[in-house]
């Protein structure tokens, strides 16, 4: 051991660095954002809460084909399917398991019509596991809620498709 | 009148822990009862005008010595049935010690009615020195009338650490202990070394 | 206060009972609000460090965090495990609770503005760190539980091995002072150094022994560096593992209230406590007790700094620093300083 690592162990010099840098980081500006006020930017690809998308005039889009219903690996999603009064193919029942789903984006992968897709929304806690399990009704209604951001999500992406 | 509250609280209190101490069944609560006979025992001297001996108490005995005994009869396994199976071979001997305990108290009582031993010598140094306090009339007695005594208390106490040292350490070979100064003493340049090897020829070390 | 009573027409005896009484609600009280609002700043400090944000959504800047949280701690259960020893368990919080309260009986908050101005106040305040180990021990013990009990063998271990080294640091302190009396050791480091600055820490020869005093109270509370009573990658949460509701929140202000106690007796032993840094008579025009108030603070500053930066010892290098590294030093430093004392004659 050398007088200089004598002396610099007997000073407490690393020590003193160490303290030194972390001095200098705490007069940094902070890298971490104010959450609930501020957002980050998300992907146009973000794969969030579900929604059933509707045709402009109101139709809802969804065919009832069951492929997402096939595709689903978590096997998170139920369709029942029959005969509307004007006799078109309609669901009578689309179910979420939101506590199942793995959000790979396969079901709107699947989807022929763009019905289901997974929207920018990522603030959907709930304080019961009961609210999670989505329904038709909540989905379109997800849908109607969303519909302006996923469109423009939907176009942002479509050159890359 | 603060006084003697504070007087009656301290001696009931430490009387009352040290019955417990010998009462409790659980070793822990008996050591715990102890710390606080202690306390309550330092209150008392508190009370007397010897507060440096008060605090001393605290700080060796509570803070130091009962920890140990705390720390021993957490670790031991008591078993408790065992332990009374020996209460009838060793009752006997239990009298016995009480009965000295008792005839030295009743002694010591007498002795004490007779009129107390005169501690002081004729010329009077033992006397605590008017205006001085606890502390400077220990240090005074301390390091002039009792220097030898002191000092060699002193050494007694660094043998007894020595000869503990002497009779648990011992040096084993072929461990691979942790030195401290020689991992500080290293430095990046002399624990890696960087080379550029020719293709197919290895690296020796 | 007690003449203040006395006027108001009561024997000196209760006059001094309700002085003391009023003496120790307004040192405990602010002491339980500094407590709430020092978790803060620790947790703004270290998230600072880390460049966070830290907590910043209850009230203005996230000032009413501790009293939130301390509202929800106190809305949950107590739960006293089914194997544990009941009364010790729920015991034990309250010594550790109380201790932490006690010392800063004989810490002076300005020139005599002290509860028990006792001639042995540093004695005092050994005495009751020194207890302070059994509202851990007892912790560990009651909780009847594997990891507590890790942890409080430990922490007493810890304890005892740095309060050794406290001590001699505290005898230099005491030899050059003169006296164990804390306002009057204030006092002794008024111009100490060149007749101007106050403070014994600017003495070449005490300067080593602060640092060490520094690193022994992070040792002595248990902060980090030395945090690993509760080191939550080996031991789950330390001795309060079991422990949960008040008596965890016990412990929490406890915790904390012994940590601003050393930054008080950093202060005061070795910066000046109430004094101004510099004997200068425009300085006095402050409040002692605004001195002393911003020197705890910078030390707390300095605790959750290292906090922020230096990584946990291990159990072995902790022990070492203690036994082998400290306490020679301190030990030798007794020799030097009372032969320098003696040598000036400083005692005539």
């Amino acid at each position: 051991m050398t007088v200089g690592q004598l002396i610099k162990s007997f000073t407490l010099w690393e020590f003193v660095k160490a303290h030194w840098l972390t001095l200098k980081y705490f007069f940094k500006p902070k890298a971490t954002i104010n959450y609930p006020f501020e957002k980050n930017p998300l992907s146009p690809r973000f794969r969030g809460e579900h929604a059933l998308r509707r045709y402009p005039n109101g139709e809802e889009r969804c065919i009832a084909c069951k492929l997402c219903e096939a595709i689903c690996p978590a096997q998170a999603i139920t369709i029942e399917a029959a005969p509307r009064d004007d006799g078109s193919r309609r669901t009578t029942r689309y179910d979420i398991d939101m506590t199942k789903c793995i959000y790979c984006g396969f079901c709107q992968e699947a989807c022929p019509v763009d019905a289901i897709v997974e929207g920018p929304n990522l603030e959907y806690a709930t304080e019961t596991r009961e609210e999670l399990l989505y329904d038709k009704a909540k989905l379109l209604a997800n849908g109607d809620k969303w519909e302006r951001a996923i469109a423009a999500n939907l176009e942002a992406d479509a050159p890359y498709r | 009148m603060i006084q003697t509250i504070a007087f009656y609280l301290f001696a009931v209190l430490t009387i009352a822990s040290a019955a417990a101490t010998i009462l409790s069944r659980n070793p822990v609560h008996s050591v715990l009862f102890l710390i606080l006979a202690f306390f309550n025992a330092a209150g008392l001297m508190v009370l007397t005008g010897a507060e440096f001996i008060a605090m001393l108490l605290v700080i060796v005995y509570v803070g130091a010595v009962a920890v140990l005994f705390l720390f021993v009869v957490m670790m031991l396994d008591i078993d408790f049935a065992e332990l009374r199976a020996g209460f009838v071979k060793n009752f006997p001997l239990g009298m016995l010690v009480a009965v000295v305990l008792l005839a030295e108290m009743v002694l010591g009582i007498g002795a004490y009615k007779a009129g107390a031993l005169d501690l002081g010598t004729p010329d009077g140094t033992a006397a605590t020195p008017a205006g001085a306090s606890n502390v400077e009339a220990i240090g005074g007695l301390m390091y002039s009338r009792y220097l030898f005594l002191f000092e060699a208390a002193g050494l007694i106490l660094l043998v007894a650490m020595v000869g503990a040292i002497v009779l648990t350490h011992r040096q084993r070979s072929g461990t691979r202990g942790q030195k401290i100064s020689k991992q500080n003493a290293r430095r990046p340049d002399e624990a890696t070394v960087n080379v550029k090897p020719e293709v197919g020829k290895g690296v020796s070390l | 206060m007690t003449g203040f009573f006395q006027n108001l027409g009561m024997s000196y005896e209760w006059a001094w009972f309700v002085s003391t009484i009023c003496g120790i609600l307004l040192i405990a009280l602010p002491l339980m609000l500094a407590v709430a609002m020092i978790i803060y700043v620790d947790r703004k400090i270290w998230a600072s460090m880390a460049l966070r944000r830290g907590p910043n959504v209850v009230g203005p800047f996230g000032l009413l965090q501790s009293f939130a949280d301390g509202l929800k701690v106190f809305l949950q259960e107590t739960i006293v495990p089914s194997a544990a020893n009941k009364g010790l368990f729920l015991i034990a919080p309250i010594v550790t609770f109380t201790l932490a309260l006690l010392s800063w009986a004989v810490i002076p908050f300005n020139s005599g503005a002290i509860l028990a101005d006792i001639n042995i106040g540093l004695l005092y305040i050994l005495a009751i760190s020194s207890l302070g180990v059994y509202g851990t021990i007892m912790a560990g013990w009651a909780s009847n539980s594997k990891y507590p009990f890790f942890s409080a063998m430990r922490a007493s271990a810890q304890m005892i091995s740095y309060e050794v080294s406290i001590g001699f640091i505290l005898i230099c302190v005491v030899l050059w002072a003169g006296t164990f009396n804390i306002n009057d050791i204030v006092w002794a480091q008024k111009g100490h150094v060149f007749g101007i600055i106050n403070g014994f820490v600017a003495n070449p020869l005490l300067f080593p022994m602060w640092v060490m005093f520094l690193i022994s109270s992070l040792a002595e509370t248990q902060r980090a560096p030395f945090d690993l009573t509760e080191a939550e990658s080996e031991l789950v949460a330390g001795y309060q593992t079991e422990y949960s509701s008040m008596a965890f929140a016990a412990y929490w202000l406890g915790e904390y209230a012994n940590v601003l106690l050393m930054c008080a007796l950093n202060a005061t032993l070795f910066w000046g406590g109430w004094l101004p840094p510099l004997d200068i008579p425009v300085l006095y025009l402050v409040p002692g007790f605004v001195w002393f108030l911003l020197k705890v603070f910078f030390f707390f500053f300095v605790f959750s700094w290292i906090k922020a930066t230096v990584p946990r010892y291990r159990y072995d290098q902790l022990m070492r620093l203690g036994w082998k590294v400290f306490l020679p030093v301190s030990l030798l430093f007794v020799v030097i300083v009372s032969g320098y004392l003696m040598a000036t004659g400083h005692f005539q």
